[in-house]
This record gives structure tokens, sequence and C-alpha cells, in this order.
């Protein structure tokens, strides 16, 4: 068992502070690094857009995970990440630049969304997250001149500074930057005061104003960081698409990423992550799975919906807190062996809480 | 009256619905002093500190701070003002640590800008190891060392009164609203909360205003008394004066038939 002796205040905003955790988190990287010497090109994309979702869920899980915002229609931000990207690198603006103005427009049109939606709670916002979600895919469809409308919208190819990049170790690494640098970011916030107040706020809006957080201007700061961060993920999907639909972004995508932050485990950026590996993984896992099992059953239309939706149910069922919080657990189990108790992580009933005033 | 004041409430009134839930009440707080205020159940002893933290509109009447007109202040610039405040029921932020607890309690004092806080430029680190150790100054203060890096979730109910208590220190008041700060604490656990309130209006030369129950309590550390019933004021005095009083004795024990 490791005691953690904190001897400068330092301690507490430094990541990484115990060395088995520097061991497992440069390993990930090494290996991460090194899987375009180990992968074979199909394997190595879908990793690449493992990436991408990571980034996405990410950028949901600071919303939802964090500020406690349900949001029902992020694809909406993906698909506004993805055209904007593809239509500003069509006319000729190179990719850096291109990703900084599309993110910065996500940022703004999410601050909008915040504007509105941060007198909203729980299911109203649901609600209203999922309309502009159907709003936003109606427009894709409809602008034929912008978006090419339901006949797509071909993306251009990867120019980074200049350079092509064609092949998929290239994009692969291109996706593996941006994700270090959005993991990077996220964890940032929530050493600094914006990640506070976020937290601050799913926890209780009513203490957070007595202590002087401005609700609703941070749900509005808190919306814009995730649509921004969610549009990044929607530019670095475009190129893994190669072409754009309006019903990429539908209803269904933004379900996706949002079970996939709750199979994950809500609250922590490492539990965006597992989550899609679980999006990712899953459905290569299936199409394994379908050759191994008698055809009457392995044919079976909607075999796979199904095994999604059983997974989820039983997610929510017996473990609400997601790989994440089993991760945690069989870390603590390791951390303190031989004294786990079944105990060790159920929580104290929470005492009375104050009426919610509104 | 002389002293200046540093609370000033004038014919404050709320309803809900037809409920006199505040009724017409006035008093001045003093610059330096501990004022309890007191009451049965359902008097309206909250509501009156929900009004001075701007969750509740009022129907009528007026609260002063100092010279400032707080119904012109939004509830989350209230803190900055210097107006602290616990809750009757806890209400910590019970999925985060301890300090972080206390480091949003020091929010008043910081500068949070998303995108500064993303890419963590040199600034934030600086701010952050000075918030850091002001929170500290209050951990000592009160004695939670051991629960620092603990999550609110798994602390006992004892150590969440601390906790919060901390947390509006944190924020450095001039005056500091507590509800009922002893409920639900044991005599040892209320004797730390009577040398605490004295220490924090001696030491930090904070005023506080606080609703408790706990008539003992309020003995030892209040230097005036507010009693009020069904949201009516019906005495104010040293709590000498108000034990005597007959009136406050109907409203807790009932008339004598």
């Amino acid at each position: 068992m490791q005691y953690l002796f904190k001897t400068r205040y330092e301690d507490n905003v430094r990541f990484l502070v115990k060395s088995g955790e520097k061991i497992r988190v440069g390993l990930v990287v090494l290996l991460l690094l090194a899987a375009p010497l180990m992968l074979q090109d199909y394997y190595l994309a879908e990793l690449g857009l493992l990436l991408v979702y990571a980034i996405a869920g990410i950028g949901l899980m600071i919303l939802t995970g964090y500020t406690g915002q349900v949001s029902l229609g992020h694809a909406a931000f993906l698909g506004i990440g993805a055209y904007s990207h593809s239509i500003l690198m069509a006319r000729g603006v190179p990719f850096t630049l291109s990703i900084l103005i599309t993110v910065l427009i996500a940022g703004l049109v999410g601050m909008l969304i915040g504007r509105s939606a941060s007198k909203m709670h729980g299911f109203y916002l649901a609600i209203a997250t999922l309309a502009f979600a159907i709003l936003i895919e109606t427009v894709f469809g409809e602008w034929k001149s912008l978006t090419g409308g339901h006949a797509g919208l071909a993306v251009p190819a990867l120019k980074v500074f200049g350079v092509t990049l064609a092949k998929v170790w290239q994009q692969y690494y291109v996706d593996l930057v941006m994700t270090g640098i959005v993991i990077w970011g996220a964890s940032n916030l929530f050493r600094a005061p914006t990640g506070r107040a976020f937290i601050a706020i799913r926890e209780s809006e009513l203490s957070a104003r007595s202590l002087g957080v401005n609700v609703e201007w941070v749900k509005i700061q808190a919306f814009g960081v995730s649509a921004a961060i969610t549009a990044l993920a929607g530019a670095l999907l475009a190129h893994q698409l190669t072409f754009l639909a309006p019903d990429v972004f539908g209803v269904l995508e933004s379900l996706k990423l949002l079970l996939m932050i709750v199979v994950g485990g809500l609250g922590s950026i490492l539990g965006a992550v597992f989550g899609a590996i679980f999006v990712s993984v899953l459905p290569v896992a299936i199409s394994f799975l379908k050759d191994v099992l008698p055809p009457s059953v392995g044919q079976q239309a909607g075999l796979e919906p199904l095994l999604f939706g059983t997974i989820i149910v039983l997610f929510i069922v017996f473990e609400p807190l997601g790989i994440y919080g089993r991760w945690r657990k069989l870390r603590f189990f390791f951390e303190t062996f031989p004294y786990y108790r079944k105990a060790s992580f159920v929580r104290q009933k929470s005492y009375l809480k104050t009426e919610r005033m509104r | 009256m002389s002293t200046p004041q540093m609370l000033s409430v004038r014919n404050l009134s709320i309803e809900f619905g037809g409920v006199h839930a505040v009724d017409n009440v006035s008093f001045d707080v003093q610059p330096g002093e501990v004022f309890a205020i007191i009451g049965p159940n359902g008097a309206g002893k909250s509501t009156i500190f929900n009004l001075i933290s701007r969750f509740y509109e009022p129907t009528a009447g007026s609260i002063f701070y100092g010279e400032h007109d707080l119904l012109e202040v939004p509830a989350h610039r209230i803190v900055r003002l210097g107006i602290g405040r616990t809750f009757q029921n806890i209400e910590l932020f019970e999925q985060a640590t301890v300090l972080q607890n206390l480091l949003v309690g020091r929010h008043r004092h910081m500068r949070s800008n998303p995108f500064r806080d993303f890419l963590f430029l040199p600034g934030v680190k600086k701010d952050e190891l000075v918030h850091r150790r002001k929170v500290e100054d209050v951990i000592d203060l009160l004695e939670i060392a051991r629960y620092r890096d603990q999550r609110i979730s798994d602390l006992p109910y004892g150590a969440r009164k601390n906790v919060e208590l901390a947390r509006a220190l944190c924020a450095e008041p001039t005056l500091l609203l507590l509800d009922e700060p002893a409920s639900g604490l044991n005599t040892e656990e209320t004797d730390d909360v009577s040398f605490w309130l004295e220490d924090i209006k001696h030491d930090l030369g904070v005023t506080i205003v606080m609703v408790e129950h706990d008539m003992n309590l309020v003995a030892r550390v209040a230097d005036r008394v507010l009693a009020i019933n069904n949201g009516k004021v019906i005495a104010i005095g040293t709590p000498d004066e108000i034990r005597d009083n007959v009136e406050v004795q109907h409203a807790y024990l009932g008339a004598a038939a």
C-alpha cells in the first residue's frame, strides 16, 4: 500500500504525482506512439477513430459529467466542426487556421446555446438540446449551396503546413497529438478556478452562487468549451469519413456520445476515454462474435443494438460509475491488498438537502 | 443611532402564496458583534438569510449592507461585498474533495478564464499556490487537516459542518451568516463551535449573524438576540433579556393556560 505524503503545495497542482501513475501513463503513451509499427492500417484507422471519439467524449464530459448539464444534441457540434472545417479547407484555408476558426465558431454557437439553456434544468434542457441538434441536422440538409445537402460533401485531403498527409499513420499521428492536447487542456481546467466552478455548479448551484460563482455565465462557458472541443473532434472526424452527409450527425450519434460517457464513467476525463474504447471495440468484438455464433443467432438483424443496449443497462444497474468506477475499485484493491472490502466504496447516504430554490 | 450599522434590515417582508413568511422585520447588526436569530420551526429565520443572500426577492422592505443596497446586487455578487454564509442542511459539493470545496470558497478572490485555465498559463499556477496557502490557514484554524483530500461524501456529519464553516471563511468575509452552526452536533462538537465563533469574532474580526436553536450556545456567544415567531419580531435584546421575555416563552412553550 502506497501512502502519498504531500510536502509542498505544488503537489496539489502537479499531475501524476505517484510514481505508479507516471509509469502507467508513460507506457500508454509509448504504446500509442509505437502503434503504427504494430498495427495493420485497418486497425490503425480504427484506433485513430477511437482517439477522435475520445476527444468528442471529453467535450461532452466537460458539460454533462462535470457541469451536470445534460446534452442530447452534441452530435450537432460534431457536425458543425466537420462541416465548417471541410468547407474552410475546400476554400483554401490552411489546416491549422481552419481548425482554429472552426473551434471558435463552435465555441460561439455553444455559448449561444448555453445562454438560452442556462435557466433550464434536467429534462427541459435535454429536450432543448435535442431540438437544437435536429435543427442543425436540417440546416446541413437544406443549405445546399454550402453543405451540398443530402448529396453530401467531399472532405478535402488532410494537408498540414503544405504537406499532404494521406497515409493512415500520418492521420493517426495528427489525431494523437490533438488528443494529447485536449486531455492535457481539459485536465488543466480542473486544477484551475474554471473547472472547479463547473463542478460546483453540478453539485449545488445554490452554494456555488453564495460563494460568488456567476452560475449563468459559468454555464455559458461550459457550453462554449464543450462545443469547441467537440467541434475539434468533428473536424478530425471529417478527415476519417472523407465524405459528409447530414444524417451522420443525427440523434443516434448524439445518443452514442451520451452513452459513451455514461458507460465510461461520468465525472472523469479518463471515463470519456474508456467510453470511447467501449464504443469502438464493441462493434469489432460483435463482428467477431457473428462469425463464431451459429448463423441463426449471428445473422439476426439487430444483434448489435441489442448487445449494446444490454451492456448499457447492465452498467447502469450494476456500476453507475461506469468503467472508470470499476477501474478505481480495481486499483484500490491492489493498492490496499489484502484490506479491500466490498464496503470500501459504499457511499454514505447523503444528509438532508436544502429544498432547491430556483 | 450614532454607531455605523453593518447590516440594516428595514420592514422586510416576503409572502409565499399568501403566507407571510417574513412580516415587517427590522433589525440592525453592528460591526464586531455576534447577532443571533432565534424562533420556533417555521418562524422565518432561514428565510431572512435567504433574503439577505438574494435567493429570494422580498415583497417589501430594504436591506442595506454599509452603504450598499443589497436589493440591487445579484446573488453571486453578495459574497464579493464580504457576506459569506453556510446552510442549514449543509450544501457542500459532495463529490468533490474538502480541498476543492475550500478552493471554491476562494472563488471570490479568483480570476477564472477558461482560455487561460485550459492552457494553464504561468499565472494560473502562481495564483493556485497563493490560494492554496490561504486555504491552509483556514484548515489550521478549524483543525480539518486530516480530511483535506477526502471526498465530502465520505465524511461524517460533524466534519461536514466544519468544512462548510471553513468554506465560508475561505472567502474572507466581513459578515458571516451561519444557519444553525450547531444543529446535529454533540455537546463536545458544540463546544468546539463556540470556541471557533469566538476566534472568528476576535481574531479575524468577522461580524456574525447566526440562526441557532441551542440556547446555551446562543447565551455563550451572542451579544444580542432577535426572537421571531410567525415571521414577526417578538423581541430583541441581550440573551438574558430574551430568556426572561414572556412573549418568547409563549412562542416556544405556548401560553400558560
